[in-house]
């Protein structure tokens, strides 16, 4: 084990203090050391995009970024995403209705990926969605619902 | 999959950087966007002591039009690359940055770590070899500007020596019907073979069938001839040195080369 | 296009897309995996694995690893002492030779990635330190790294039990003058093809939490198995305690499909690790090791020949199947589990008169297979298909009509395996799967595409699949754990709500909604009052897990029986306080029981259940206190059949050997549809693992056996840009004998969609000359393919 180092990370608006090791990835430092689980893990090389969390506003591997790196970063996971009180945000509802989800493990990568880039191209087409939701792997739905349910968020953001 | 440990620095000034580098030697890596580095550090593939994070080191973030020429910052994210306007000029840039990764790789990924990094079929060292671009890089003894051309040495090695960093990637010259285009059997992996061109140069580069961006010269001179430029494609497949490798064999290497270096030729035809 | 339902759905719950209730905790990132459990003082494991793909173990020296700041343990084989892994089956020794899996490699290692010491530690980097610091000796041996390499003369021996490295061989049905059919048919076919292994590759990797707990006396296993009750098995086995002593619970799962169906070593081992250390130990699996060391399928060679009369009906089939099955036998299906389904039901939907088939199992020095979605189906549904289009070809016969000519059309059907098959829509979803792509215009397209210099095809698979596999079916495998049969419990408490409990585990398909619509509607009562138990080795009394499609039809027949038993209670109940009789009462479909001919007389299941718990002197003579009823569900006969008709487009690029597919339409059939979207759900998925599977997928090793796709850059797993949309029909023949019309929707996609694929591009070849019958398709193939065609026109 090598030295401590006292990192400061910013996750959806709360402000955590740590003493980790530097080699520790964002992600685990989101899920071991902060305790927010619902970002996940599918392969820590940057391929699966189940990691996908945003950091100022832009979707990232978290699995290829050292918490020590994204010191006074905003970063914000799937967690932000819902109403405290459980209330679903628009995208959440979304995949649910166009059964974007099965076994729900990709779904918070996805759900971060498409926050991010809709937050970026509010007018992206169905075929730049697909392209951006191509991002990502999932091996239960094939893909179909994710893209609509995304690009049905869409439609209802810009009808406002 | 979880990386050896390491004692994590964070450079404040391009000095500062190289003098850690200076300093703590072979066991120090620089970390830009970490798209590369940290994938391997997960596989235990590099596993260096020291980590220098230059991401915050300030003015590295810029692209500067400077009459002709394009400074890009060895920060500059290929994501931002993609979004910038960039004008008719450097359009190709933008245009190229759609096959590197996935968006989640370019909002980090840099294209200093890029050129850094090597990878003969990196969308970043085929444009910097196709745009004649010049690699800024600093040491201690100061600075010095390398030809893409020379920059490039072999699989993974550059002309960057260990305790220097790349600060800026000049374009020295507009290209405004510059094209990139490649084949792949997944959207967003490494290419099998990539081919950029850049008729008014003229310059034929191609990514995946040699250890560095491969310029082929007798591709340009028929496509200075300007011929058809299914000539061109025969051009270049005929002049390249491929051998058999699994996954592809020389001769679908050629074919590819055949067909994607005519496939921008036509591309750029149109502009 | 979507027949009007012909099943008479009483209830108002089976049959509707209602919003599923996963989704809630699943989207706002609040489900509970395995990796999201944390136990105090839990320390984290890591394996030491096989560098070589086959040698001796010398030595293991774990002194340096326990000499690694945060490395609280490591052992090896030796030190824990733990029983085999050994799954069976009733067959005389020439038919199969049992192998057992130690749970850490002891005297030989077999593959690269097979685990040979556990490291423990305060966290999974300090593990993966240890892990770097033990040092082994191998003495090495030849490997065998090739299904044909391990069947030649003189080859080392994977396990020395096993002579020419086979685990299984058998040869089936032989029909009586078979050799004269195929000696005097005008017509014979030949399809020799290799698939390609691959992983089943849920997107959670496995894992598992163990702990014991000393006030329960419990070892408590959290892990991520599609069969609880057969981990709770092995593992008591394997390290020595009775089955009370162990309880498996499982998370919610990121999908299993078959991967994490069979019994895990490594699962074993971290428990075994926690029982030692008396503190909780986690393991969760790494990708490369996912990609590398865990259950891999599918890698299978066909050599089969079809013989047809002038008119393009098949005379017979003749079969030679060889099954990869790599280095060990997995629990509890065994080695046999791909050639004995490949052999079983080959001939498939088709009216085969004729059939011969021998199937084996090979073991070679790579990584053990398991079931993986459609278990050899979309192997021999690729080789029907082909011979079908082969002999269209030959005899000058459209490849649709040839098929229709074949297929079975009047049920039930008994067939040349002696397997019958239920009623279903084969030819309906041929004719309408055909008549989609014409009415879409494909055939146009098809044909304008040669003119336009384009090279466009179009090709079909027919199949179905058996779903609800009986204690019977298995047995037949020989088995010698047979699975089946599935039971529920259902409890009713004080308030009129209900939880029930299935023996299935869902990890991906949706049980929690769909399971509970089928109570909701037995008993009349919103699924929101209903809860679903699942994944609870206490809780439940014994179960086989969730494989083989058999979810929905043998666990929600349970389901449904145990419903109906608690519903004719609470008329009892009801009909006693209403001073009326049984059959004057009715479940009113809104939570109560009522009078039929007046049926404002009313008590809801709150006020029977306040009787029940906590009234019960007021109770009918002869109903004890207390709701709860507990029924069982098997299936007796074959089984039921899914079907469903695949139609797809693909366009190859000349210039890149590019495949990209055009279209794609699934014409389904599987009964009664308890939630339309979760079957679509189910179809799309399958769809896009089997175009995985078709072109791109391949677990590839050198000579040596090292594995030469350890990540996810080399092993391709298809993204949204390259999965077409799938335009889903649905037909509707209900199953007569499961207990809602259902047949079993898990596998079908994956099993219709390489034959399709592989038709598609065929027929966009069918002027080269070549025909290409190998998976996945290379795309340098199908570019080599193309540009000698070219060259061919030019000359
Ligand atoms: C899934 C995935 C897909 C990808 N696909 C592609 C693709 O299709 N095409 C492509 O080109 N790339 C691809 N990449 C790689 C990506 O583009 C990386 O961003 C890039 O190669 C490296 O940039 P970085 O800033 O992330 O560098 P880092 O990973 O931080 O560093 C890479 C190397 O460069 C060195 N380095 C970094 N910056 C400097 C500097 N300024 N001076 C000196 N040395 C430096 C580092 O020490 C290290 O050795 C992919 C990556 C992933 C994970
Ligand atoms: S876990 Fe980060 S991309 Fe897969
Ligand atoms: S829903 Fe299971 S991986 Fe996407």
């Amino acid at each position: 084990m090598s030295e401590i180092q006292l990192v400061e990370l910013t996750v959806n608006g709360e402000r955590h203090d740590l003493a980790i090791e530097p080699r520790r990835t964002l992600v685990d430092v989101l899920r071991h050391d902060i305790g927010l689980t619902g970002t996940h893990v599918g392969c820590e090389h940057g391929i699966c995009g189940a990691c996908t969390v945003l950091v100022d506003g832009a979707p990232v591997r978290a699995c290829l970024v050292f918490a020590a790196q994204v010191e006074d970063a905003d970063i914000r996971t799937v967690e932000s995403l819902a109403e405290p009180d459980g209330t679903l945000s628009d995208l959440q509802r979304e995949f649910s209705a166009h059964h974007g989800l099965q076994c729900g493990f990709c779904t918070p990568g996805f759900l971060m990926l498409a926050e991010g880039f809709l937050a970026e191209r509010p007018d992206a087409t169905k075929e730049e969605i697909r392209e951006v939701v191509a991002s990502n792997l999932c091996r239960c739905t094939g893909y179909q619902t994710i893209v609509e349910a995304v690009d049905a968020c869409a439609a209802r953001r810009r009808s406002g | 999959m979880k990386p050896a440990a390491f004692t994590y620095h964070r450079a404040r000034s391009v000095s500062g950087a190289v003098g850690l580098l200076a300093e703590l030697g072979d066991d120090a890596k620089v970390i830009a966007g970490g798209q590369s580095l940290v994938a391997m550090m997960n596989f235990r593939l590099a596993r260096p002591e020291h980590l220098i994070d230059i991401a915050r080191i300030p003015g590295l973030d810029t692209i500067v039009r400077e009459g002709d020429a394009l400074r890009v910052g060895a920060l500059v994210t290929h994501h931002a690359v993609e979004t910038a306007d960039l004008g008719p000029d450097f359009r190709v840039l933008s245009e190229a940055m759609r096959w590197v990764g996935h968006l989640p790789i370019r909002t980090r990924g840099t294209v200093g770590g890029s050129i850094a990094h090597a990878d003969a079929t990196a969308e970043w060292c085929l444009l910097a070899v196709l745009l004649d671009a010049r690699i800024v890089v600093e040491g201690p003894a100061g600075r010095r500007s390398i030809p893409a051309e020379e920059f490039f040495q072999g699989v993974f090695t550059t002309a960057l020596e260990p305790d220097e960093l790349i600060v800026e990637v000049e374009f020295p010259r507009p290209a405004p019907r510059a094209t990139l285009t490649e084949f792949a059997e997944r959207q967003g992996d490494f290419a099998i073979v990539a081919a950029a061109v850049d008729p008014d140069a003229p310059r034929v580069v191609l990514g995946g069938v040699a250890q560095v961006p491969l310029r082929v010269p007798a591709a340009e001179a028929v496509l200075a001839a300007g011929v058809a430029v299914a000539e061109v494609g025969e051009a270049a497949a005929a002049a390249i040195d491929v051998r058999d490798e699994p996954g592809a064999s020389a001769h679908y290497r050629r074919a590819l080369t055949r067909t994607l270096v005519t496939r921008a030729c036509e591309e750029a035809r149109t502009r | 296009m979507t027949r009007e339902p012909r099943f008479d759905r009483t209830g108002r719950w089976v049959g509707a897309s209602v919003p599923r209730r996963e989704d809630p905790r699943l989207l706002a990132g609040r489900g509970r995996f395995v990796d999201d459990i944390a136990l105090p003082r839990m320390l984290h494991a890591q394996f030491v694995r096989s560098t070589i793909a086959h040698g001796r173990i010398v030595a293991v020296d774990l002194g340096e690893v326990r000499a690694v700041p945060g490395v609280v343990a490591a052992f090896t084989a030796a030190d824990l002492a733990l029983g085999d892994i050994t799954a069976l089956l009733d067959r005389p020794p020439h038919e199969f030779v049992p192998t057992a899996m130690p749970v850490l490699a002891l005297e030989k290692v077999r593959y690269v990635g097979e685990p040979v010491a556990i490291v423990v530690a305060t966290d999974p980097y300090a593990a993966e330190d240890g892990v770097e610091a033990a040092v082994v000796e191998y003495e090495d041996l030849d490997p065998v790294v090739t299904d044909t390499a391990a069947l030649a003369d003189g080859a080392p021996l994977v396990h020395a039990e096993a002579p020419r490295n086979t685990l299984v061989d058998v040869s089936l049905f032989a029909t009586e003058g078979i050799d004269d059919v195929f000696a005097q048919a005008p017509c014979v076919v030949r399809v020799r093809t290799k698939t390609g292994r691959q992983n089943a590759l849920p997107l959670e990797t496995r894992g598992v939490v163990a702990a014991w707990d000393d006030r329960d006396e419990q070892l408590h296993v959290q892990t991520n198995t599609q069969v609880p009750h057969q981990v709770r098995t092995v593992l008591a086995g394997c390290v020595g305690l009775h089955e009370k002593q162990v309880r498996v619970t499982v998370p919610d799962m990121g999908g299993g499909f078959g991967q994490k169906c069979v019994v895990g070593r490594e699962e074993i081992a971290t428990a075994a690790a926690a029982l030692r250390l008396r503190r909780p130990v986690k393991w969760i699996e790494d990708r490369r090791d996912a990609l590398t060391a865990a259950f891999l399928a599918r890698e299978q060679r066909y050599d089969v020949r079809a013989a047809f009369d002038a008119e393009g009906r098949i005379l017979g089939l003749d079969a030679d199947v060889v099954c990869d099955m790599g280095a060990y036998s997995c629990y509890p299906f065994t080695a046999g589990i791909e050639p004995l389904m490949a052999s079983a039901e080959m001939p498939s939907v088709y009216q085969v008169p004729a059939y011969r088939v021998r199937g084996r199992a090979v073991t070679t020095n790579k990584a053990p297979t398991a079931p993986y979605r459609g278990v050899s189906r979309p192997q021999y549904v690729m080789v029907v298909e082909r011979l079908m289009e082969r002999a269209a070809r030959e005899l000058g016969i459209d490849p649709v009509e040839i098929r229709r000519r074949n297929l079975i059309t009047v049920f039930p059907y008994t067939g040349v395996n002696r397997i019958t098959y239920d009623p279903g829509s084969y030819r309906e979803s041929l004719d309408l799967c055909e008549q989609v792509l014409h009415d879409e215009g494909w055939y146009d397209v098809r044909a304008r595409a040669v003119r336009e210099g384009r090279v466009i095809g179009i090709g079909y698979s027919c199949f179905s699949e058996r779903t609800g596999y009986g204690s019977g079916a298995f047995a037949q495998r020989k088995m010698q754990v047979v699975p089946g049969f599935d039971i529920s419990e259902i409890r009713m408490d004080v308030s009129g709500t209900v939880s029930v409990t299935t023996g299935t585990m869902s990890h991906g398909q949706s049980h929690e909604t769909t399971m509970a619509q089928i109570v909701a509607d037995r008993l009349g009562l919103d699924i929101a009052r209903i809860k679903i138990v699942q994944g609870d080795t206490d809780r439940i009394t014994y179960g086989w897990g969730s494989f083989a499609s058999r979810s929905i039809t043998i666990g929600g027949s349970a389901v449904a029986a145990a419903s109906g038993k608690l519903g004719e209670q609470l008329r009892e109940i009801a009909a006693h306080l209403l001073d009326a009789d049984v059959d004057a009462t009715e479940l009113d479909g809104d939570g109560g029981v009522r009078l039929r001919d007046d049926p404002a007389r009313r008590l809801s299941f709150a006020e029977l259940a306040d009787v029940a718990y906590l009234r019960a002197h007021l109770l009918p003579k002869g109903i004890g206190p207390g709701l709860t009823a507990s029924a069982s569900f098997d299936v007796a006969g074959d089984g039921t059949f899914s079907n469903a008709t695949h139609g797809v487009v693909v366009e190859l690029d000349p210039g890149t050997g590019g495949v990209q597919i055009l279209r794609y339409v699934c014409v389904e059939d599987c009964g009664v549809a308890i939630h339309p979207q979760v079957v679509e759900g189910q179809c799309r998925g399958g769809i896009a693992q089997g175009i995985a599977g078709a072109l791109f997928e391949q677990v590839t090793y050198d000579d040596a056996g090292q594995p030469l796709a350890p990540s996810l850059m080399e092993y391709k797993v298809p993204t949204a840009a390259e999965i077409p949309d799938v335009a889903i029909h649905h037909l509707e023949t209900p199953c007569a004998f499961t207990a809602n019309g259902a047949k079993g929707a898990g596998e079908g996609g994956t099993i219709g969609a390489p034959a399709a694929v592989l038709n598609a591009v065929n027929d966009a070849l069918r002027d080269t000359g070549v025909e290409l019958d190998d998976t996945p398709i290379a795309r340098e193939t199908v570019h080599r393919a193309l540009e000698s065609a070219l060259e061919n026109a030019h000359v």
